[in-house]
């Protein structure tokens, strides 16, 4: 009863005119960016991040998480089109629906992935709205001690931010930490890390360092690459992008097990939409009754992976709108920005800002329908956005970045900063260090050495406050179990291979 | 430069910082009288680095012992780098020239010096883009961008 009360209070926030107004604007950018192969919806919302802290922050988070889950939406169109996938997560979707457009289906392949994205985007966050607010009432018990392990647990999930290397991705989340420690010590008011700089003593602005790392370093990997792609063509007229009757049967275990798979694998931090959504085409494989047939262009193939990966968005909101933890790049930088709004995201939001939460919830119902509804026939425009070419989309984002930060506090010592950061990201790019891990550091950091010093000062030093108190304990023992999982993970392939060695 | 080599001259380079961190952390108060000092979170992160990055360092050497060679990664990042540097200059022109000539400006290096476009082109893109910003930033949204003594 509890939840139809609140996501009445959230639809009456939602359907606000100047709400509905950006949730579609949100909506519309996400598809755009998710169809743009070389801008992700972490560069987006790290780019546009600056121009929302004029807004009403329900508005904003609208907005933004529009970008995040439109994106999930316009990533099929390049996967189907032109098999190259608009986002990690649209990878899985590749294998058959571009198979369906070299068979001439290309419109029914669009067509059952807007339809799977819907049903899976509107399961995940029914999800949302059910499992968020019960956890985040058991996050109320939390006092500095159990703050301080919920932040180390945050702060391990590096480990699933880690890409080929842990120790890449810890020495990512070291130098975010340190960046975190720059500016004027919360607790003596000393200066730490300034460099003689008055504009540091307030610490290194958080839009400056994502729109650098994440927006400006992904216009300089774009700078490296030349040339184009053909784009198969969408047969015109909204008819030709409706699934058949057929195609509808063929899908109805699909859309459960894109559904279920995405919300629960994006619910657990750091798995993500690619895992999401490689995991449901494996299962939708394993359990059809032609498998040989996954990979020449069958319409399971399309509808599983685009389910999960759109339920995954639902998914992901859950750690971080319950106890502020992010589980990827995106979800690192909306919790960016809640802090920059002032929020203090864990498990007093829901109970604080009931309109934000619900408003949010509210508004991806919204959100996903407009996005159904807009892209069965807006498909063959969305595709005109491949042909936009790069000499005019890089420095656009150029500028739009630098006017972003430079909007925040009317500095040019920030864009320096910006430069600097996109420099710094794209260097880890290419070295393959997460830029990610460094944004986590950089969010927690502040959070973290806070309550650590707090929790010290109740036990007067004594260490054993975090073992003695059973949340706090239970979540540092996740938090090791999670830190030692590649090494247990690289033990057994040792063992394996030294097995097969002797064999 | 392979990969492995760079990762490698990065990883020093993040141990040697975190010396670097670790002193920065030792000249502030490790423990005052109510608990952790400000240099007591420094000085962990400094020792992470620290170690951290020396590991990396050695398990990339390794790396390059075993697979000798490596392709470069480095290959398109003159372009990369050159646009870094337009960007840079840009905004060290947004002071004496303001926001939408620097824009024009690095528009057109970006597609005369690295996109092999004709002049008249650049120009023409530029223009629209600073046209696009101004209307929808200083105009529309009321932001105050940095102006030049023509006053946009």
């Amino acid at each position: 009863m509890d939840a139809v009360t609140n996501l009445l209070l959230g639809f009456s926030v939602a359907l606000t005119p100047i709400n509905l107004f950006w949730c579609l604007v949100g909506v519309v950018l996400g598809t755009a960016v998710g169809v743009l192969p070389g801008l992700g919806p972490a560069a987006t919302i790290a780019m546009l991040l600056p121009l929302t802290l004029k807004m009403d922050h329900t508005t904003a988070i609208i907005a933004l998480a529009g970008i995040f889950y439109g994106a999930r939406y316009g990533g099929s169109t390049t996967s189907i089109l032109l098999n190259m996938p608009g986002e990690s997560s649209s990878v899985a979707t590749c294998l058959d629906g571009h198979q369906m457009a070299r068979n001439g289906r290309a419109g029914a392949a669009l067509g059952i992935s807007a339809i799977a994205s819907f049903i899976a985007g509107t399961v995940g966050v029914l999800g949302l709205m059910l499992i968020a607010p019960p956890l985040a009432r058991f996050g109320l018990r939390f006092a500095p001690p159990e703050y301080f392990a919920l932040m180390a647990l945050g702060l391990t999930m590096v480990v699933f931010l880690a890409g080929e290397s842990m120790i890449k991705a810890l020495l990512a989340l070291f130098v975010g930490l340190w960046l975190a420690t720059i500016g004027t010590d919360l607790f003596t008011a000393e200066s730490r890390f300034t460099f003689g700089q008055a504009k540091l003593l307030g610490g290194v602005d958080f839009v400056a360092a994502t729109v650098g790392i994440f927006a400006v370093a992904e216009v300089l990997i774009n700078l490296e690459a030349r040339g184009g792609a053909e784009v198969l063509k969408v047969p015109p007229g909204l008819k030709n992008l409706l699934p058949t009757l057929q195609d509808l049967r063929d899908c109805r275990f699909a859309f459960v097990n894109g559904s279920v798979i995405g919300f629960v694998v994006g619910a657990l931090p750091g798995a993500g939409a690619t895992v999401a959504s490689f995991l449901s085409y494996g299962l939708e494989k394993a359990v059809s009754r032609h498998p040989e047939k996954f990979g020449t262009g069958v319409v399971e193939g399309v509808a599983a992976p685009e389910g999960a990966n759109n339920a995954d968005a639902g998914g992901a909101l859950v750690p971080l709108l319950t106890l502020g933890i992010p589980g990827g790049n995106t979800t690192a930088i909306l919790l960016g920005g809640l802090i920059l709004w002032g929020y203090r995201p864990g498990p007093l939001l829901i109970q604080e800002h009931p309109e934000l939460f619900w408003g949010l919830v509210a508004s991806m119902y919204v959100g996903n329908l407009l996005l159904l509804v807009l892209n069965l026939p807006l498909v063959p425009l969305f595709a005109q956005i491949l042909r936009l070419p790069n000499y005019m989309l890089l420095p656009f984002i150029l500028g739009i970045s630098a006017v972003g930060v430079y909007s925040v506090n009317n500095s040019l010592f920030d864009v320096w900063l910006m430069a600097l950061f996109g420099l710094l990201g794209y260097v880890m790019r290419k070295l393959d260090f997460p830029p990610a891990a460094l944004i986590l550091g950089l969010v927690l950091g502040d959070i973290i050495e806070r309550a650590l010093r707090q929790s010290l000062m109740m036990s007067q030093g004594d260490l054993s406050i975090f073992v003695t108190r059973p949340i706090s304990a239970t979540l540092l023992l996740i938090a090791v179990v999670l830190l030692c999982l590649p090494a247990v993970r690289r033990v057994r392939a040792w063992r394996i291979a030294a097995v097969e060695r002797e064999a | 430069m392979s990969k492995e080599q760079s990762t490698a001259i990065a990883a020093g380079c993040l141990a040697l910082f975190g010396i670097y961190v670790v002193y920065g952390g030792s000249q502030l108060a490790y423990v005052d009288e109510v608990g952790p000092g400000p240099g007591f979170f420094p000085i962990w992160i400094g020792v992470g680095l620290v170690l951290f990055g020396a590991y990396q360092m050695l398990s990339s050497q390794a790396a390059m012992r075993r697979i000798r060679g490596g392709f470069t990664i480095w290959s398109g990042s003159g372009r990369a780098l050159g646009g870094w540097v337009g960007f840079a200059l840009a905004i060290a022109l947004f002071r004496w020239i303001g926001f939408t000539v620097s824009l024009v400006l690095l528009t057109m290096f970006l597609l005369v010096a690295l996109e092999r476009r004709s002049l008249p082109q650049a120009l023409v893109v530029g223009a629209i883009l600073a046209a696009i910003f101004h209307l929808l930033f200083v105009i529309a949204l009321g932001v105050a961008l940095p102006a030049g003594p023509w006053g946009f």
